[in-house]
């Protein structure tokens, strides 16, 4: 018998069968949002420094505006594309272990090209 | 033949090989195909940055591949990536808001999202490669 007195629905609302509910959903509807004018941003900076030399992309990336929108891209990209690849993984791969071994390694993966970007950036904007 | 024994024929799932591709269908499996190359390309963006604060000469290497076919064919194909799923990831943020679920909304705003990635992404080849 079950002791708890609260309904069903009461104990799976917000829960899912992983108590995490529906972070991993909004975490991705967040950054993807988030993404938006980012990528726009991105995409166009992207086309005026194609064939750019060593010093105008330096100069660019050096910049104060332009080191924290292309830090906010990088994280928050790895970001959603972590929870992205992590979705594929869950959906394709069966065996317990593989699965959560290369669910682990993606999260690694997405923390350590970050923050080596996020130096990189600051190594060129503070002349390094 | 009790009903617990009798054989059951139910339906099943559509496997891939004998399922009609669709607009939508086409499109979802686009939308997750050009996240992954996305993943790929993101760490690529990394090491684009990381290259911009080593040396001249070590950067250099890295743009030869950058201004060479094979790097101009992955460049280009990374920003068609970018805009569709760009433009796709909004179509799915609006059904996500319960928006455009009737079947000739998904299908008019498939077309949508076909028709603009590909726009853009002609803009960008066209700009990019300095044809005008």
């Amino acid at each position: 018998m079950n002791s708890d007195l609260r309904t069903p629905l009461s104990r799976a609302r917000g829960l899912g069968s992983a108590r995490q509910g529906v972070h991993h959903w909004w975490a991705q509807r967040i950054t993807a949002v988030a993404l938006i004018p980012l990528v726009v941003w991105f995409a166009i900076s992207l086309i005026m420094l194609s064939g750019a030399d060593y010093a105008v992309v330096r100069a660019w990336i050096g910049s104060p505006v332009v080191m924290v929108l292309l830090t906010l891209t990088i994280v928050i990209g790895l970001h959603h594309g972590q929870l992205g690849m992590q979705e594929v993984v869950e959906d394709y791969v069966h065996g317990e272990g593989l699965k959560l071994t290369l669910i682990v390694l993606l999260r690694f993966t997405a923390v350590f090209f970050g923050l080596a970007a996020i130096v990189a950036i600051l190594r060129i904007g503070f002349g390094g | 033949m009790s009903v617990a024994n009798r054989p059951v024929h139910r339906p099943l799932s559509p496997h891939l090989q004998v399922y009609k591709p669709q607009l939508t269908s086409t499109l979802s499996i686009l939308h997750r195909a050009t996240g992954i190359a996305l993943s790929v390309g993101a760490l690529y963006l990394v090491i684009w940055v990381i290259f911009a604060s080593a040396s001249p000469g070590t950067y250099a290497k890295f743009q030869a591949f950058n201004v060479s076919i094979l790097g101009r064919i992955f460049l280009g194909g990374w920003l068609f990536c970018i805009f569709y799923h760009l433009c796709n990831g909004i179509r799915h943020l609006f059904w996500d808001a319960g928006i455009g679920f009737e079947l000739k909304d998904a299908y008019r705003s498939g077309w949508i999202v076909v028709a603009v990635s590909l726009a853009a992404t002609i803009v960008a080849w066209i700009v990019g490669l300095r044809l005008v």
